[in-house]
């Protein structure tokens, strides 16, 4: 009687320690999906979720407060890579955001006046410029989040669809032709 | 002997019909030199030249006009002398059509060259003749366009096994390869040699197929008194296709997301061995080609053309288009591109200009269901399942297709050849191998959006910190000096408040 106490009393110690242990040694820092959500996400920071960026969105929908279908830039596929990830169903995009093309902001610098509130807004600073100096977009890191458009006092920022070129160009799907379908007897 | 001599046959692969002899009985003649040349910066794989010249200079046959930027890039020459009319994007041959930066060129006429200096290739040092490979924008001329230098650079891996000339020259129609190798054999074994010199492999092989024997026969005869061996190999598409050729002549299986030289192999075209030879013989950067125009035209033939001829040019030394040419296609009929326009130069690349009437290339008909027959996998000479990763691509489910090896076919188009419900397979293979390449740029991109995003919220903390650092700071900076008037000022304050 006493020695099987004192048996299993030893296992209890025994995987106390180890579990103690490896709650130290493998410690998870911050929730692991909510890395997993927000590479998935297409880093415009954009704030169309609702949310502050990115990272916020990522945390929202890992928490279970936010749905999944509110990112436009990630588009129809963005949806339903997250779904995928989460198990959850694939939703359609949420109102009226619909798969849009990609787009760039570009300044007019004919009119820019280096204010720098386009500056303050860029969430990846991608505008150069300084005050009373002409402000220019840095074409290869702008996301299109849109986000330098509001501020402008002279509205000489203008979003423009990026043109394919031969880099970017990609061979499209074969149409798949409507085979005329009989009646039904 | 004939132990050596086994050949090691690939799987799949097509008979198909040759049309080899419409335009490979006349010698090559030099192509016309037209009053404007379009040189494409772009003509190889990997990053675009960068332009050196501006409109009006003057230019020399053979002067760089375009630096390779980066290790995967080839420069840009010349093609002839003249005056620099435009540095802009113009119409280049691209299945989109679309333009390029190109340089534009108006001829003078008067062909001055370049000061040409050839090089002792057995004194100097490989990086050194590396380099001026590099300088001389060789490429593979079988149409990939990589650059060679890149390819003649082993570093450091084990000496090489086998270094193979590629002279199948397996698409039907073409026969550039065919005539170059008739005619100019003792240049090409030339340029053979500075690349053996250059890989040190333990044997060189000639791999060319057997409809060619006055092309085997020079080859042959040019490679007498060297250890080269020219080997005749089954008329059977796609035999010149790089991986069917390793394993065709060597037995070796090249890796699926590999490259031959995995396996000590390397293999290059015979047209890039005879671009070398020009290139260290005589001090020549590739500025022509031989392109083979054939098809609907009047008198079908190979011409030597400058670098940027509009291929409308060529067509017209041919003779002109016959009646009824649907379509202008670029490269052979299986793997080519129809053409947008003939008002697009010749670029490294353009090894055949096939002018297409119904009775060439037989119109596309509309695709019907696939009724899974497997004839596709029959033929597939990357022993892949067709069917598969048609139904996968068609599905958008690319990482499927990507367990299938997707990225192991070689869009030679045999499937869609021997396809009885007409499916456009190889444009379904195309079109998913662009979607994955692109979402793969734009998870690039996104991380370092990313990463750009959460460096700028540090550096706004950081600010942040740094002003209510100094505020603070300031704050005590007052204090030791403040003890007595502000007991004053409050006691003053009291008074005033006391005043009334």
């Amino acid at each position: 009687m006493i020695a099987a106490m004192m048996v299993l009393s030893a296992l209890a110690g025994v995987s106390g320690l180890l579990l103690g242990f490896a709650a130290v040694r493998f410690k998870v820092e911050g929730d692991p999906i909510v890395e997993k959500i927000d590479a998935l996400l297409p880093q415009t920071q954009c704030g169309q979720c609702g949310y502050a960026g990115c990272r916020p969105y990522a945390e929202a929908i890992a928490t279970g407060e936010a749905e999944i279908n509110l990112c436009p830039p990630g588009g129809t596929n963005g949806v339903a890579a997250l779904a995928d990830l989460l198990g959850r169903d694939p939703k359609s995009l949420n109102a009226e955001h619909l798969d849009k093309p990609k787009m760039l902001a570009l300044i007019d610098e004919q009119n820019c006046i280096g204010c720098t509130l386009c500056l303050q807004a860029c969430p990846v600073d991608a505008i150069l410029g300084a005050a009373k100096h002409m402000h220019t977009i840095i074409a290869s890191e702008c996301t299109g989040c849109e986000l330098c458009v509001a501020p402008c006092p002279v509205d000489c920022i203008h979003m423009v669809p990026v043109a394919p070129t031969i880099s970017t160009w990609k061979w499209h799907a074969p149409a798949i032709p409507a085979l005329p379908v009989k009646a039904a007897a | 002997m004939n132990a050596l001599n086994r050949l090691f046959p690939f799987h799949g692969g097509l008979k198909t019909v040759r049309h080899k002899t419409e335009s490979n009985q006349s010698p090559i003649q030099p192509g016309v030199l037209p009053r404007r040349l379009t040189v494409p910066l772009r003509q190889h794989i990997g990053t675009i030249a960068k332009p050196l010249v501006q409109p009006g200079d003057r230019v020399l046959k053979g002067q760089m006009i375009g630096q390779a930027d980066g290790y995967i890039s080839a420069a840009i020459h010349a093609p002839t002398s003249g005056v620099v009319a435009a540095v802009e994007s113009r119409h280049v041959p691209h299945p989109s059509g679309l333009p390029d930066l190109c340089v534009v060129i108006d001829t003078d006429g008067e062909e001055r060259w370049i000061d040409r200096q050839p090089v002792d290739y057995r004194r100097r040092h490989p990086s050194e003749l590396r380099n001026i490979l590099r300088n001389a924008g060789i490429v593979g001329l079988g149409g990939a366009g990589f650059p060679s230098a890149v390819k003649l650079n082993l570093s450091g891996s084990d000496d090489l096994e086998t270094l193979i000339l590629n002279g199948a020259e397996c698409e039907p129609w073409i026969t550039c390869d065919d005539r170059l190798m008739r005619e100019r054999a003792a240049g090409i074994v030339a340029g053979l040699r500075v690349m053996a010199c250059l890989l040190k492999p333990r044997d060189v092989l000639i791999g060319i197929e057997e409809d060619k024997p006055e092309a085997m026969a020079a080859m042959a005869e040019a490679c007498s008194g060297t250890d080269y061996e020219v080997r005749p190999i089954p008329t059977r598409y796609p035999s010149g296709s790089v991986k069917q050729l390793v394993k065709l002549l060597t037995g070796k299986e090249t890796p699926v997301e590999g490259l031959p030289v995995d396996v000590g192999v390397q293999c290059f075209n015979i047209a890039t061995a005879y671009a070398v030879h020009r290139a260290i013989d005589h001090g020549e950067p590739l500025i022509s080609r031989v392109v083979t125009v054939t098809g609907h035209v009047q008198q079908p033939g190979n011409l030597e053309a400058l670098l940027g001829t509009p291929f409308a040019e060529l067509v017209e030394q041919c003779g002109g288009y016959q009646e009824g040419v649907e379509r202008l296609i670029m490269g052979g009929p299986m793997m080519g591109f129809a053409l947008h326009s003939d008002d697009v130069p010749v670029t490294k690349a353009a090894n055949c200009i096939l002018a297409a009437s119904p009775a060439e290339l037989a119109p596309e008909q509309p695709a019907m269901p696939c009724i899974r027959c497997g004839a596709c996998v029959e033929v597939c000479p990357a022993d892949l399942l067709p069917q598969q990763l048609y139904w996968h691509a068609r599905a958008r489910e690319f990482d499927k297709a990507q367990d299938h090896h997707l990225f192991s076919c070689i869009e030679c188009g045999c499937c869609s050849y021997v396809c009885p419900s007409h499916i456009p397979l190889v444009q379904y293979y195309r079109y998913a191998k662009n979607e994955i390449w692109a979402q793969e740029k734009e998870k690039e991109k996104a991380e370092l959006a990313r990463r750009r995003h959460q460096a700028r919220v540090e550096r706004l903390e950081r600010e942040k910190q740094e002003r209510e650092a100094k505020l603070r700071q300031k704050a005590p900076a007052k204090a030791p000096l403040s003890p007595s008037p502000s007991p004053a000022k409050g006691e003053g304050r009291t008074a005033v408040a006391s005043d009334p």
